[in-house]
């Protein structure tokens, strides 16, 4: 998982790089919490571009990582999420939690 | 000899969560020969690591056991039957129901079964108390042009 904090914005950005199982998830729920407690930020965008594979153990990382973010006051939405993962997202009601949105990541890193 | 099957393979592994990968790649690469669109392949992956998945965390638990995978391929249906010797589920019903989970504290969704009854055809479920569980899900692989039927071929 990569991690980018745009400070102006209070804008967190996690690109998530491996496929998510079960077995990836403990790993990345872990290096998510602490990138949220620790930046504090107003707004977490989860970067899914990286991501290949994802079975409902992503739905339950997703929500998780939700109520970690909520609980803090920040908002969450999800970028670049190929259509075999957003089949999940959509068939498990996810998305009327967390939308799905567009961000154009180059733009906001050259407003740095 | 007449196969009663097109084609077979069999596959067992120790129950460790590293190989949730192995498993549904390995199926996947099996499945292949159908020639599936990637959304095919994509389900068929997801399903096994559902299913293989259950088997780890809900079957074996804290225990190491023995996952076995079979898949059959009968014209253009795949079948994927994935056995374990755990504990076995008690409420089959209850654990096909959306949402229900008993590993809630793992942040398990309780969406495992309902996300397999999307993705495949048939989805059965098999499972004494003590004795442990046998999953088998059928999924057909739509037929594209001739060119496939030539390939398959081959395969016999």
């Amino acid at each position: 998982m990569n991690e980018r904090y745009i400070e102006k914005d209070k804008l967190l950005i996690l690109e998530i790089t491996e496929e998510i199982d079960h077995h990836m998830a403990e790993k990345l729920r872990r290096d998510a919490d602490y990138e949220i407690q620790r930046r504090n930020p107003k707004r977490v965008i989860l970067d899914f571009n990286s991501v290949s594979f994802m079975d409902s153990a992503g739905i339950g990382m997703v929500i998780g990582r939700y109520k970690t973010a909520a609980m803090l006051g920040a908002k969450m939405e999800m970028i670049n999420v190929k259509p075999n993962i957003r089949r999940i997202f959509e068939m498990t009601g996810v998305l009327k939690i967390i939308p799905i949105t567009t961000l154009n990541i180059e733009e906001v890193s050259n407003e740095e | 000899m007449k196969n009663k099957y097109d084609n077979e393979m069999k596959l067992e592994f120790i129950s460790k969560s590293c190989n949730e990968a192995f498993a549904r790649i390995t199926v996947a690469a099996f499945a292949s020969q159908l020639d599936p669109t990637i959304e095919e392949l994509s389900d068929i992956k997801t399903s096994v690591s559902e299913i293989v998945t259950n088997s780890i965390i809900h079957a074996y638990d804290t225990s190491d056991g023995i996952i076995k995978i079979i898949s059959k391929i009968i014209d253009n249906t795949i079948v994927i039957e994935i056995s374990d010797t755990g504990k076995g589920i008690e409420d089959v019903e209850l654990a096909r129901k959306p949402l229900y989970t008993s590993k809630a504290e793992l942040e398990r969704s309780g969406m495992g079964f309902t996300i397999v009854e999307n993705f495949m055809d048939e989805l059965k479920i098999e499972s004494i108390v003590g004795l442990g569980t046998k999953i088998t899900m059928k999924k057909k692989i739509s037929k594209i042009d001739q060119e496939f039927e030539r390939d398959t071929d081959l395969c016999t």
